[in-house]
This record gives C-alpha cells, sequence and structure tokens, in this order.
C-alpha cells in the first residue's frame, strides 16, 4: 500500500488510509475484473484509520481483498473512523464467509493483535452483513467482550446507517444483483471459456487436416456465438429469460442463437447433419456456461444448483457427444 | 430474481426462538419476519442457504444445510471428492 506511514511491521501499528482512489487503484480494479492477478491482489491485514480517528470513532471490519478495500474506503469520505482488516487470503468478505476464513476465529485473533481494546474505549464493531455466515455474533461477544453490529449489505449505505444510529432499513439488508452488477463479472465467465475455447480451436486444426469440408470462419463465428451467449449475455439478461435454471436460460438462448446462425448461413437447407451437430452441441455448450454463472450469482442454493446440475449435467453431456460425433460425420466424412 | 422453488434445506423451531431477530438482521433475501417477538419464514423458496441465520442464532433453533450455490464449485466436487467449496483459484470464479 502506498498510504501506510508506517514500514514496521507490527501489528498495533494503525496505517493511514485514504477515501480517495488513486489511478492505480482503478487499473488494478480493472485487471482483477479480467482475471489478472486476482488471486493475489490483497493487502496487510490489521487496523487502518480513516480520517483522523479518536477512542470513540467506529470500526468498520472487512477483508483483505484490495478489491474489497479500495470500494469500502471509497464511501467513507468525510467520516473518522477505523478499519479492522481480517485475513481473508485477498478474498471478498461473502466469499470468505462462506469459506470461514472471514471468522469468528480470524475476528478474535484480530482483535487481540491489534490490541484493538486499546485504541478504542467502546465495545462495539461492525460488521458487513455478508459476513454474517462465517460470524458467530454472540460467541465473538462472549469471547471478546465487543459486540457485533451487522452493518448494511452495501458500504454506498455505511454512512447512511450510522447516521440512523446503526438502524439499517429492509433495503440496505437486502442483497441485490443488479445488471450492471451482473455485466461487471462476465469478463471473468468469457475470458475462462476462451481458454477453454483454445483446446475446441487446436482439435478443430487437427480435424482440417483430414476433413473432406474443412471448419472455416463461418463455424468459428457459430461457435464463439455460442460461448458469447452463454458467458455474457445470459448473464446479463438473467431475470429476463422466463426460466429458473441457470442451465435452461443459457440453453434457451444458444438454441436461438444457433438456429439464427445456421438460418444465415443456409445449413439449414445445405449441410443438414452439420446444422444438426451444431444443434446438439451449441445449445448445451451454452447451457453449461450459464450453469457456471450460478457461482457468481448472489441468490442461488447449494441445494437448489445440485437439483438444477442432477438434470443438466448428463443432458449437456449426452447432447454435447452427439453433436461432435454428427461435425465429424458432416465435415470429415 | 427467483431460483428453484421447495428446495432450501431451511428449518425453523419457532418453540425455540427467543425474539432477538439476528436473523431477520442478517438474511440478505428478507426470509424472516418477526411477530410478537417470534420469527417466522415469511419466503421459504427465497434462501439460498448461505448460513448466516443458523450461524447467529443464540439458542440453535435454525438449522440448514449452507454450501455454495456455485456449479463449478460442485464438479470440482465431483471429480476431487472432497466438499464442494468456493475455490476461487486460477480461473474460476464464486
Amino acid at each position: 500500500m502506498s498510504e501506510c506511514c508506517s514500514k514496521q511491521d507490527d501489528q498495533t501499528d494503525i496505517r493511514k488510509t485514504s477515501t480517495e482512489l488513486t489511478f492505480g487503484d482503478r487499473m488494478g480494479a480493472l485487471k482483477v475484473r479480467c482475471g489478472i492477478g486476482r488471486n493475489n491482489y490483497k493487502i496487510k491485514p490489521g487496523l487502518y484509520a480513516v480520517g483522523d480517528p479518536d477512542d470513540s470513532s467506529p470500526v468498520l471490519v472487512s477483508a483483505n481483498y484490495k478489491l474489497t478495500f479500495d470500494s469500502l474506503r471509497k464511501e467513507l469520505k468525510g467520516m473518522d473512523c477505523y478499519l479492522l482488516i481480517l485475513d481473508t487470503k485477498g478474498v471478498n468478505v461473502w466469499c470468505a464467509a462462506g469459506k470461514g476464513t472471514f471468522g469468528t476465529e480470524e475476528l478474535l485473533n484480530r482483535i487481540k493483535k491489534t490490541k484493538l481494546a486499546d485504541v478504542v474505549s467502546h465495545k462495539k464493531l461492525i460488521l458487513p452483513q455478508l459476513g454474517a455466515p462465517g460470524i458467530c455474533a454472540h460467541n465473538v461477544k462472549r469471547r471478546s467482550g465487543f459486540e457485533v453490529i451487522y452493518g448494511p449489505v452495501r458500504a454506498a449505505d455505511i454512512k447512511a446507517f450510522i447516521a440512523a444510529d446503526m438502524e439499517a432499513t429492509d433495503e440496505m439488508r437486502k442483497v441485490r444483483f443488479t445488471m450492471r452488477d451482473r455485466t461487471v463479472l462476465t469478463p471473468m465467465e468469457f475470458i475462462p471459456a476462451m481458454k477453454l475455447s483454445l483446446l475446441v480451436f487446436g482439435l478443430l486444426f487437427l480435424a482440417n487436416l483430414i476433413a473432406s469440408r474443412p471448419f472455416g470462419i463461418e463455424d468459428l463465428a457459430i461457435y464463439m456465438g455460442a460461448v458469447v451467449f452463454g458467458t455474457i449475455i445470459t448473464p446479463i439478461l438473467l431475470p429476463f429469460i422466463p426460466v429458473r435454471a441457470f442451465s435452461l436460460k443459457g440453453w434457451i438462448l444458444g438454441l436461438l442463437w444457433t438456429i439464427y446462425a445456421l438460418w444465415a448461413f443456409g445449413w439449414l437447407q445445405d449441410d443438414m447433419i452439420t446444422a444438426a451437430g451444431y444443434l446438439f452441441f451449441l445449445p448445451s455448450l451454452s447451457a453449461y456456461f450459464a450453469m457456471n454463472f450460478t457461482g457468481a450469482s448472489t441468490y442461488t442454493s447449494f441445494s437448489g444448483v445440485m437439483k438444477e446440475m442432477k438434470a443438466a449435467v448428463p443432458f449437456i453431456i449426452v447432447t454435447v457427444i452427439i453433436g461432435i460425433v454428427l461435425l465429424i460425420f458432416g465435415k470429415v466424412i | 430474481m427467483r431460483y428453484l422453488k421447495n428446495v432450501t434445506t431451511l428449518k425453523l423451531n419457532e418453540k425455540k426462538c427467543l425474539g432477538c431477530q439476528r436473523c431477520k438482521e442478517v438474511c440478505p433475501h428478507n426470509v424472516f419476519l418477526m411477530n410478537d417477538m417470534k420469527a417466522s419464514i415469511r419466503d421459504r423458496d427465497a434462501c439460498m442457504e448461505c448460513g448466516a441465520c443458523m450461524k447467529n442464532c443464540p439458542v440453535n433453533a435454525i438449522s440448514v444445510d449452507s454450501g455454495v450455490g456455485c456449479a463449478m464449485a460442485i464438479i470440482k466436487g465431483w471429480l476431487t471428492g472432497k466438499e464442494p467449496s468456493c475455490g476461487c483459484s486460477d480461473d474460476d470464479c464464486c
């Protein structure tokens, strides 16, 4: 951190931090959104000071993923408070809470290491509500004396929450998943899918060596369309596709795309075996990518995803195999 | 936004409830309702099994098989034989 005032490693140090994000912070955010250096984008755990806090200032608890830290501090302009940053191994609050790294033990440990009880005279901690799956509030109270107050879901509501005597409205307590929220997540769907696709391109290249009707630019286009529909368009249009299972959402859009592209390329009449191959293969490919978006979403349950997968995964495997066999027949033989 | 119906493992034992309101407070999908200082389930199908309510209930009145609603984690769990966990490793997302 460039804004660290101290070079020492001592945990009792309070590092100063700013509420202004630099160009470097913004570029860093852009990079991790694209998956570059995403697993090592972290700051030092410990106590940070925003503004000029004293012993009565509020203490906000958060994770040491730098994207999390930055989105929190930029919402604290004009405030004097402390940030108690837990070591979540560079993972955001909600995911870390699910794993237990944003957890009771780490919180108690960090309170002790930072000697928080000597820094502030009150016994209140404000935690992000989405940290609750990892925290046992009554045990924190029992073992450290600090009372856990669950703040709002979004950092943007913190000022209003504190101003309202730490009362959150129902709206502050509800997690959302807006089109903007979904859109910023799509590069992390598309880029890994493209890595997987390089393998497919390699196989197509090999197939072309013996193909009587080689794969061409139109094949690339129809394939890429299915990837884009599964990884980008389905997530963006998520609530507007009138079924609930993510894989089915992706399958429907993938099917619409495939039919459109086959019609546009004239393959429905001219090359029916290839067309049938793509009709089996591509909607299922979109379905697979869309299904993976369950992990990024804010409202899917383990039991639900399990139920969806028990039907979707066998369906995807069978249709992809049939599709590939038909494509080989259509192209090579 | 709604996910699949009738799948959640969430259970609330209303007899044990002390009315502390923690469950209502931590739930990100407004599943609980407080009535006469007793919690009740208002919207079961909105539950995403994050486990926050269970973890923060001081009298263990709530049970839920909490886990990650993430297909990639479940596939990884099937392949490795481990408990599905949100492993935000190199090229997947949690």
